[in-house]
């Protein structure tokens, strides 16, 4: 059998499992298996597929298999992964795997808090291995309705409102996305049946005048959910809202599908479009990257800090793929990844120090490295990666953005990436202040003084998000190689059109 | 030979922060120490090792002193051109700088075992020097300028680390703050010069770039930004950065707070190694400057000088003794900078850049050996200010004997090492620029002064009221001083003109009597009014600073250079930028959202009172809009 069906099988019958459980216990462990399980499986997705590769199998997706479940529509499950993909689920096995840890003392609704929390990985999954873009679109519709749930009833503050906020948001963006899938899919009928299917749609040169109209559904569409400035108003409030769990999942991977989105179907598919507008979304993600760092600044919500950087660091995802070399995009995917591990770690400490605390204020807090020494270094780890130290993954992925659009012919690209570089020093400002006021300095209160460090859970959530900050950060050269590997296919249909 | 147990200079200390990282908790602290000294002990052994096989087993190739890769893997693939490799390269400067890091670091380890015993975080102590150290001489063996900001970076938050180390002391977190977010200011210029550098030549290798090829910079010919030639761009922005590092006036700001870190700490990032990092960067690329920038080299020179005259100044104004030394390192930085700055290339016009290594060489060891000196002082009476102090020589014999003699070499006093360095200076600032000879000349005198002014107040004069009577500190301690003080002492009897020279080419270097005893005599003057005004307590210094009235007090205040980089961070950046970028989200971006959805729901409330289910009203719209639509039509056909 694919190994790639495991990726729903496995999380589908997890719920299954939670289902036949009693109480919160039950349902915790059994998340835990099945993700522990998951991420088992996607660590040797990896290791079979590159050592195919190293085998010598060629083509740019491997594990294709297809399955026609709407025959009149031609549409199909179709699945296949190439490196990109395969890095992608790793990441969210990762991820999700860190989020059943840190949602280890759920109690309230647990069952159903632990099914939602999968179903909405199994739509990030099944959005990665998906090759047939209605089936790619189902899974990612699939993950954003128990978002909904998740924040509304286990969130804090005004949960409603944020839930209902978040969900339309994207919603909207599905409504922009719908309409340029079937704008490619009408289309495609010039070179054969009309076909959903990646493959096939990457083979057809699509009329400029079509392109034109579609790409700036589809990049829109998938931009809202990479925050892309001024669409990025959900991210704050939804963060700040969600349980940890789900501010984890959010922004370690939901808001990749949305680069990953721009890449694969929008400029992938309608490259003309792209080459032709790309300057419009490149003056809002240099935005996106320099304002997101200042709005930071100010905040003194934990989450809304980390929501506004995470605004900056995805700004820099679409930034990147905007400039449309190799070395650009290659740093795109990077930052992908390594944003997803260190905004998750982020997410899970806040969590867990608003666990201890029961405020997430930082004027409220200080000198709490003192009381809770793991998770106090573990927070610095989680701060150094996020403004670019060198050892980290941080430091890797931008500066292989910086670089490879800096190598771009055009003037215009290479002041945008200057003006993009001193997002480095306005993170430092607000990485540095978080650090002091909420580590640093004299403890605020007495009874914090109880706090325990980080538990047994809580440590193998936090260790399983650093080991890899720190093994990109170290040896960055082979997911680098293999990423641009797969990014050949995508960077020749983008420069064969100039 | 092969270099090939370089690579251990590196992975040592790196293992040993791991170690005691991860572990160090678990340890006892004298163990831990012991690790992290036992470790740089080794390092030091094979750096020296690697020196003498360096310069005097394999020697010079036809001539010069060759550049060798002694290791070098790929890390990261930009593009065809552009492939980042972390490796070693040996060369004169990289070896002088092997064995100035280690040797520093292995005193202040040892130093440390007796200062910091007994605080809390022991282990944590060692694992950051170890990090410190692993990223200086990452720093310094780069074979390429992306490695060598890799490193650099690692440099920056090893220092804001141990600025830090009391983390419970809030000025002490304030000022790693600062001097991390001042650096990392200057970083931003040294990546965009970076940036512009590699893309025109298609290269980050230091051999190619310092290469008698100049070939590679064809691409950058003629091409212009606001009436300056690109690469003289490229050059001052990574000026820029090595400016930050080196605390050059106006980026010097945070030198002066970073004090609040251990003094050992001091001693070994703050005095000896990583605040000449800047020096070494200028040096490094020294024939990128010299042939493709030369106006960058002005600029070099200038705030070089200017630097160490501002510095000089406020120095001689302080009182807490940290700060004095803090002032003075600025100075003498500004000195390395400067010399740099007015250097020619090759042979004896290369004076300046000879002269600039010698004296970051001989300034490493004298002032490591006064902030030890000064910790030692700091340990037997718990104040770090002048005023506390007094008639200390009696009860701190060997602090004293060495405080003494690292005050007469910074001093210039002939036959001790710094003598020998600042003439070389002298010498090459004279041939280029009247001017800045003129300051440096003065500089030289104010140094005397203010170092013995330091001296005196702490070693002479009334004794002040101890708590408890001040004692000689342990061995540990006392044998690094002794140790450096030696350095500071022979350091000057290095024939550096036959060993680091701009173009590794060696030459004979002379003594000019005509500017050596001027030197001499003005450094003579600044002691001997320092003696006069500081050796018993008298009033003169109180009625001199009075009698400067505003201009004592702009001084003392560091010519309020604080105060403008609070205006800046706290008022522009936070209230005037950030606020209203917060605000500007919440209100208008996100107000239009709220809008729509607010429109939305006001809208559908309006419509739904259409949909009333009155039987009577829908016929009523119904006739209606009959009618219209008849009218309409008819009006139409």
């Amino acid at each position: 059998m694919n190994i790639l069906n495991l990726f729903v099988i496995i999380p589908v019958l997890t719920v299954i499992g939670i289902l036949f459980t009693k109480d919160y216990k039950g349902a915790r462990v059994t998340a835990a298996v099945g993700m522990s399980l998951q991420l088992l499986t996607a660590v040797i997705l990896v290791l079979s597929f590159f050592a195919q590769r190293k085998a010598g199998v060629h083509g740019d997706f491997l594990y294709l298999s297809d399955y026609t479940w709407f025959k009149t529509l031609n549409i199909h499950y179709c699945v296949g992964v190439d490196s990109i993909a395969v890095w992608m689920l790793l990441l969210a096995s990762i991820v999700v795997f860190a989020g059943i840890f840190a949602s280890w003392q759920v109690e309230y609704l647990a069952r159903e808090f632990f099914i939602s929390l999968i179903l909405l990985a199994t739509g990030v999954f099944g959005f990665f291995i998906s090759l047939d873009l209605f089936t790619m679109f189902l899974f990612y519709e699939l993950a954003v309705i128990p978002m909904y749930l998740l924040i509304g009833i286990w969130g804090s503050g005004p949960k409603e409102y944020s839930a209902m906020k978040l969900t339309l948001m994207l919603m909207g963006g599905s409504a922009l996305l719908i309409v340029g899938l079937l704008g490619l899919y009408f289309y495609s009928s010039s070179a054969g049946p009309v076909t959903f299917n990646l493959l096939q749609l990457s083979k057809i040169s699509f009329p400029l005048a079509m392109q034109r109209f579609f790409f700036p559904f589809l990049f829109v569409g998938f931009g809202i959910l990479g925050a892309l400035f001024p669409l990025h108003t959900w991210s704050p409030d939804g963060h700040s809202s969600a349980p940890t769990a789900v501010s984890m999942l959010h922004a370690g991977v939901l808001m990749k599908l949305g680069g990953y989105g721009c890449m694969r179907v929008a400029m992938f598919l309608l490259p003309d479009a792209a080459h032709e507008m790309s300057w419009i979304f490149l003056i809002l993600t240099t935005i996106s990257v320099v304002y997101g760092a200042f709005g930071a600044i100010w905040q003194k919500d934990l989450k809304y800090i980390n929501a506004y950087s995470s605004v900056s660091h995805c700004g820099l995802v679409l930034f990147a793929l905007l400039m449309m070399n190799k070395t650009s995009m290659d740093g795109a995917v990077l930052q992908m990844i390594s944003h997803g591990l260190m905004t998750a770690l982020f997410f899970a400490l806040i969590g867990m120090i608003y666990g201890r605390t029961h405020t997430r204020n930082i004027d409220q807090m200080g000198g709490l490295m003192a009381v809770v020494p793991f998770l106090g270094v573990a927070y610095v780890i989680a701060g150094l990666a996020s403004l670019g130290l060198p050892g980290l993954s941080g430091f890797v992925a931008e500066m292989t953005i910086f670089f490879g659009s800096f190598q771009h012919p055009d003037t215009f690209h290479r002041v945008a990436t200057i003006i993009a570089t001193s997002s480095i020093v306005i993170t430092a400002v607000y990485i540095l202040r978080v650090v002091g006021k909420l580590l640093l300095g004299q403890l605020k209160e007495k009874e914090y003084l109880e706090f325990p460090d980080a538990k047994w859970y809580e440590r193998i959530s936090l260790v399983v998000l650093i080991v890899p900050i720190a093994m990109i950060g170290f040896y960055p050269t082979f997911l680098s190689s293999t990423v641009m590997d797969a990014l050949n296919p995508i960077v020749e249909r983008l420069t064969a059109m100039l | 030979m092969n270099y090939s147990l370089t690579i251990l200079i590196l992975l040592i200390p790196f293992a040993t922060f791991l170690f005691n990282g991860l572990f160090g908790m678990k340890l006892k602290p004298i163990i831990s120490g012991l690790i992290g000294t036992i470790g740089l002990g080794v390092i030091t052994l094979l750096s020296y090792l690697t020196a003498w096989q360096y310069f005097f087993v394999d020697g010079m190739v036809n001539g010069t002193f060759p550049k060798i890769i002694a290791m070098s893997m790929d890390w990261l693939h930009f593009t065809d051109f552009l492939t980042v490799r972390i490796g070693i390269m040996l060369d004169p400067i990289s070896v002088m700088m092997l064995v100035v890091i280690t040797t520093v670091s292995f005193m202040v380890h040892i130093y440390s075992l007796g200062y910091m015993e007994g605080e809390k975080g022991f282990q944590r102590f060692y694992a950051f020097l170890s990090l410190f150290s692993f990223s200086m001489l990452g720093l310094v063996v780069a074979t390429n300028i992306f490695q060598m900001y890799i490193f650099w970076e690692l440099v920056g938050v090893s220092s804001f680390l141990l600025i830090g180390f009391y983390y419970t002391k809030d000025s002490a977190v304030a000022a790693s703050k600062k001097a991390f977010i001042v650096t990392r200011f200057a970083d931003l210029g040294f990546l965009i010069g970076i940036l512009l550098l590699s893309f025109f030549t298609k290269t980050f290798d230091f051999k190619t770039l310092t290469g008698s090829d100049q070939s590679i910079f064809a691409n950058a010919a003629g091409v212009n930004f606001m009436g300056i030639s690109v690469m003289t761009w490229a050059a001052i922005l990574i000026f820029m950065g090595g400016a930050g590092k080196s605390a050059m006036f106006p980026l010097h700001i945070w030198l002066p707070d970073a004090m609040e870190g251990p003094t050992p700490v001091s001693a070994l990032i703050h005095a000896a190694t990583m605040v000449v990092a800047g020096v070494y960067l200028v040096a490094r690329m020294f024939p990128v400057f010299y042939f493709q920038a030369p106006e960058a080299l002005n600029v070099v020179a200038y705030v070089g000088g200017f630097t160490s005259l501002f510095a000089a100044v406020i120095a001689c104004t302080q009182y807490d003794i940290k700060r004095v030394l803090a002032f003075s390192t600025l100075s003498q930085l500004g000195y390395m900078m400067l010399a740099l700055g007015v250097s020619g290339y090759g042979g004896e016009e290369g004076v300046g850049y000879m002269a600039s290594m010698f004296h970051l060489f001989t300034h490493a060891m004298f002032k490591a050996l006064l902030f030890l000196g000064a910790g030692s002082i700091i340990h037997a009476v718990h104040s770090n200010v002048m005023q506390d102090m007094g008639g200390l020589r009696k009860y701190l014999p060997i602090t004293h004997a060495t405080f003494l003699i690292a005050c007469l070499t910074i001093a210039g006093v002939p036959f001790l090492s710094g003598f020998f360095s600042k003439d070389e200076i002298l010498v090459a600032a004279f041939h280029h620029d009247k001017l800045l000879f003129a300051v440096e000349f003065l500089v030289a005198g104010l140094t005397a002064f203010y170092m013995f002014r330091l001296y005196f107040n702490i070693f002479w004069g009334k004794e002040k009221h101890y708590h408890h009577t001040p004692h000689e500190s342990p061995k540990t301690m006392t044998i690094p001083l002794m140790i450096l003080a030696f350095g500071s002492i022979f350091a000057g009897y290095i024939p550096f003109h036959k060993l680091v020279t701009s173009d590794g080419m060696p030459f004979e270097s002379h003594m000019n009597f005509a500017i050596a005893i001027p030197s001499v005599l003005i450094g003579l003057i600044g002691i001997t009014v320092a003696w006069v005004l500081y050796k018993k307590e008298t009033t003169i210094p109180e009625r001199i600073s009075k009698g400067l009235g505003g201009f004592y007090t702009a001084v003392f205040h560091k010519f309020y250079f604080d105060e403008i980089y609070l205006f800046i961070t706290k008022k522009i950046i936070f209230n005037y930028i950030s606020r209203p970028v917060a605000w500007f989200d919440r209100h208008i971006v996100d107000g239009t959202m709220n809008g729509i959805g607010w429109l939305t729901v006001t809208s559908s409330k309006k419509i739904r009172n259409l949909q009333s289910g009155n039987l009577p009203q829908y016929g009523l719209v119904f006739v209606l809009g009959a009618i219209i639509l008849v009218l309409v039509f008819a009006f139409i056909i």
